[in-house]
């Protein structure tokens, strides 16, 4: 890029930021809001299965909102996706094998 | 000899060196907390018995927690953003703003293990506290390293931003990914040690 396309860089970086920063207010209200639906769940005593699932349903939304918005993973370089591929087909089977070893036993 | 691509990509990943470094280590921290949240599991699976959180932990004390940790990942957002629009005392303020959430976080923490102590409950008391202090105590220490890093980055470290504007941004961006970790990790600590 030459010299004189620069403040046009500069601009469409500042446009493109403002963008994020808009984003990035979004998610963070969205989190409290679901920080409070957590709270708001558990205080209903609901069954320890129900319970389970909706709190690691919304803890899974909130870290979604996090490594999606917070760390760009919503548009980052292929070899990034990549690495994390790698890294969550070793992740589950160490996380989901101990369940698999007792089925069930978790939930009661 | 400098480090080759700091801050241009190289032609082969599309990305700087210092962004696929961080990104590599952020993969070994999700396998080393992915390894205790499996032991959490199995050593739950396997107990007779399992108690609520709220039995030892303090639910209000820990949503405190959450709430400061995710105002800490927005200003760490912030900082970088107003770096990208060469905005320097913006950056300090919000950054500032990151590592006082970051101590706060460590105070309410310090404020909690007391009372556990004061209980006279400890890791040995029984597994549920072995795997809650394993778990939030090597939790906390991310939170020092990651306040360590801010704090170099706000101080010292800052005088790059005159000599090398875009590779300080690219070392701001680095910090905050491991950052944002931190808290996505506790976004799953919260509900599993506390509420379930």
């Amino acid at each position: 890029m030459g010299e004189a396309h620069a403040p046009e860089a500069a601009a469409h970086d500042h446009a493109e930021v403002d963008r994020h920063v808009r984003a990035a207010l979004l998610v963070f209200g969205s989190l409290l809001v679901l920080t409070a639906f957590t709270v708001a769940a558990w205080t209903l005593h609901l069954p320890r299965r129900s319970a389970i699932t909706l709190a690691l349903l919304i803890a899974v939304v909130k870290g979604s909102l996090v490594a999606g918005w917070f760390m760009h993973l919503i548009s980052e370089r292929r070899i990034i996706y990549w690495v994390l591929a790698l890294t969550a087909a070793l992740f589950f089977p160490l996380l989901l094998f101990p369940m698999l070893t007792a089925p069930g036993a978790i939930l009661h | 000899m400098d480090i080759p691509y700091t801050v241009a990509a190289r032609p082969d990943t599309g990305l700087n060196n210092g962004k696929i470094g961080i990104w590599l280590f952020l993969a070994s921290e999700v396998m080393l907390f992915g390894a205790l949240f499996a032991s959490y599991v199995m050593l739950r699976v396997g107990a007779p018995e399992w108690p609520t959180g709220a039995t030892y932990l303090n639910v209000p004390l820990a949503t405190l927690n959450t709430v400061v940790l995710i105002s800490s990942s927005v200003t760490m957002v912030l900082a970088w953003a107003s770096l990208v629009k060469r905005d320097f005392s913006r950056f300090r303020l919000f950054l500032g703003i990151t590592i006082l959430c970051g101590l706060v976080f460590l105070v309410v923490k310090y404020f909690e293990y007391s009372a556990k102590f004061h209980h006279e409950y400890f890791p040995s008391t029984n597994t549920f506290l072995a795997i809650y202090f394993t778990l939030t105590g090597l939790h906390g220490l991310h939170v020092i390293g990651g306040m360590a890093v801010n704090s170099w980055l706000w101080g010292p470290g800052s005088a790059m931003w005159k000599t090398d504007p875009v590779h300080f941004t690219n070392r701001v961006e680095n910090a905050g990914l491991f950052w944002h970790l931190v808290d996505l990790v506790w976004i799953f600590l919260f509900p599993v040690l506390y509420l379930l």
